[in-house]
């Protein structure tokens, strides 16, 4: 060994190098061109480009959805994994594992209230992102197919949602996975074995919950994870698109993503996570009194997300309500992006000035026609009493579909008719049909009663 | 018709395709044996027996805990064993003495006293189990298959020997 190495030196090389086998780079660059470096050649940091179009990291473009769905599924890896170890997953156990993490394990209520309230949040969050990439034609090409993996996605988060709702193992959870299993018995042929081998048997049991722990920690999160890592490489392939003017130049100008877009996320990832865990601590979330499978609550509800479902239900025969009517609605989802070629208008909020109008004007008669059949099916439109010599499957079945069709069919006529492009008319029928099924939805959850009567919540 | 030639390793790679789709299609069915239910039908008890039935009054419903029905004792003196199960969306249906109707605390749906859809969305009318009465009278209903029902018929009713 040669004497010129003093022994301090020689320490703080070893230190050097082993911390710079970990971090390559210096966390604290110097200059765009470190910066970019950094990006670069960082695992995490990787999932954006090293320059970033300015206009595109405007808040009011994105509203930062996209980076919320994927703080909102950090924290639920976090807080869920965390409940796995305190939670017993068997009909006598589970119910005691809620108490238990209620009243003595020191946090556990927080941790719960934030798995919950994440949850919860996380699919509002995903159907508002959905609109967003809609409503900016976010789904051009080439972007066709990551919009059927954001619809995956989508269903995978209701999946995951719809599985931890048994799980506290309470009146709640037992009638609202009852219910919603049901529905699938719906489908033709297949929805009868499909339901037993959900359930594990006829009915809701220790099977039930048995299969729906191992769906919801297991296999919806890996399937997410799967599924959301290649949506999210895909939109660094295809690169994002960049917000327009109707008649303004396209913006070119590039910032380095450190620190433009990373300080931003970072800020607003903060005030999420504060408001996250402000809300759970001073709301909690439902717990009844433990399942007893002998005694349906008077009104059993399906979860809030189902509520839409739920209330189409009860307007049409099972199989239209439960399946054809949403397996439609799916369908015209997943081909939408395929049809939108007859006007170049990705980044255009509302595809033009004129667009948006329709955009308000339908979502606006979407709910009123809503709320009006709602009322006149409760009050006056009676159609298998009506047609009693048909099987309540073509009365309040086909019938029925038959009529709403000819009247959607009839307001996109009309729009072409007062000249609208058909992308625009388009458009303006997705708003309306999610405007009526959002309408369900809040009809669901605030105006149905005991029996599931109509009721005013203000009455 | 043109006589297409197939060169050795197309055939050798066709021969491997198949024998993967053959490999996926054995894990296939093994995973779906593997999920497939554990518990299966007749798992409330097989059979029932309620005693003789002289001793529930006429136009009585009882409902049998354990075995998930109500034994229903018609005006008429026909017995029914109405599965509790309300055959919309799988909630259990509570009898109302009040109005003498089964009414799904659910969605609203009503049936009457023999299990007939008097109010939908229930699409057919409630299900049943298989009753008999033998010969010492006593009431056996057996829990192992339910009877469903399209149409409300009086078909499933069943009378004591001699009062039919």
């Amino acid at each position: 060994m040669s004497d010129k190495q003093s022994q301090p030196v020689e320490n703080s090389h070893f230190v050097k190098r082993i911390f710079h086998s970990i971090q390559r780079d210096s966390l604290t660059p110097s200059g765009d061109r470190e910066r970019m470096k950094m990006v670069m050649n960082s695992l995490i940091l990787h999932i954006h480009p090293s320059k970033v179009s300015k206009s595109s990291i405007k808040f009011t473009y994105t509203f930062g959805l996209g980076g919320l769905l994927l703080l909102l599924g950090s924290i639920l890896a976090v807080t869920g994994i965390m409940l796995i170890f305190v939670y017993t997953p068997s009909p006598d156990a589970a119910y005691k594992s809620m108490i238990i993490l209620r009243t003595e394990i020191p946090y556990g209520n927080l941790i719960r209230n934030l798995h919950h309230w994440s949850g919860n949040l996380m699919v509002v969050v995903a159907v508002l992102h959905l609109l967003r990439v809609f409503y900016t034609a976010g789904f051009t090409r080439p972007r066709e197919f990551n919009w059927a993996m954001g619809i995956a996605l989508l269903l995978l988060v209701i999946g995951a949602n719809f599985t931890g709702y048994l799980l506290p193992w309470d009146q709640l959870a037992y009638w609202a996975v009852t219910v919603g299993t049901n529905l699938l018995d719906y489908i033709p042929l297949i929805g009868e074995p499909i339901t037993r081998l959900l359930l594990g048997g006829p009915e809701v049991s220790a099977a039930t919950l048995t299969n729906f722990y191992g769906l919801h920690i297991a296999l919806i999160p890996l399937a997410i994870f799967a599924i959301a890592s290649f949506h999210i490489w895909r939109v660094r392939k295809d690169k994002i698109t960049t917000p327009r003017q109707i008649n303004g130049e396209e913006h070119t100008e590039k910032v380095t993503t450190i620190p433009h877009l990373v300080s931003m996320e970072f800020v607003f990832a903060l005030a999420w996570l504060a408001i996250l865990i402000t809300w759970s601590a001073f709301i909690n979330a439902p717990l009844e009194e433990a399942a007893n499978p002998s005694h349906s609550p008077n009104p059993a509800k399906a979860a809030w997300y189902f509520m839409g479902f739920q209330e189409l239900l009860l307007h049409f025969h099972p199989v239209f309500g439960a399946i054809i009517i949403p397996g439609l609605g799916l369908l015209a989802l997943l081909i939408l992006p395929y049809l939108d070629q007859d006007m170049d208008t990705a980044g255009i909020w509302f595809r033009s000035v004129r667009g948006k109008q329709i955009v308000s004007i339908s979502f606006l008669v979407g709910m009123a026609g809503t709320f009006i059949f709602v009322l006149l099916n409760e009050y006056w439109l009676d159609l298998p009493g009506w047609l009693p010599f048909l099987p309540s499957i073509i009365s309040n079945g086909w019938v029925p579909l038959a009529g709403i069709l000819l009247l959607l069919i009839g307001y996109f006529e009309l729009l072409r008719r007062l000249g609208n492009s058909i992308c625009e008319a388009r458009q303006a029928l997705f708003t309306l049909l999610f405007s009526s099924f959002f309408t369900f939805t809040i009809i669901g959850i605030f105006f149905r009663g005991e029996g599931m009567a109509l009721v005013f919540p203000w009455s | 018709m043109s006589v297409k030639t197939l060169s050795r390793r197309d055939f050798i790679n066709l021969g491997w395709g198949a024998l993967g789709a053959f490999a996926v299609s054995e894990l296939t069915f093994a995973g779906l044996r593997f999920f497939s239910p554990r518990s299966s039908e007749g798992e409330f008890g097989g059979d029932f027996n309620l005693g003789s039935y002289q001793q529930y009054p006429s136009g009585s419903v009882t409902p049998v805990e354990n075995g998930r029905f109500y034994l229903v004792h018609l005006v008429d003196g026909g017995f029914l064993a109405i599965y509790r199960r309300c055959t919309h969306l799988g909630c259990v249906v509570p009898f109302d003495h009040a109005s003498e109707e089964f009414i799904c605390p659910c969605h609203g749906s009503a049936f009457t006293i023999e299990g007939d859809v008097l109010n939908p969305p229930a699409p057919r009318p409630l299900d049943l189990f298989n009753l008999s009465i033998n010969e010492a009278g006593e009431i056996i209903v057996d829990t192992s298959s339910t009877i469903e029902r399209n149409s409300p018929s009086k078909d499933h009713i069943v009378y004591p020997e001699g009062k039919s």
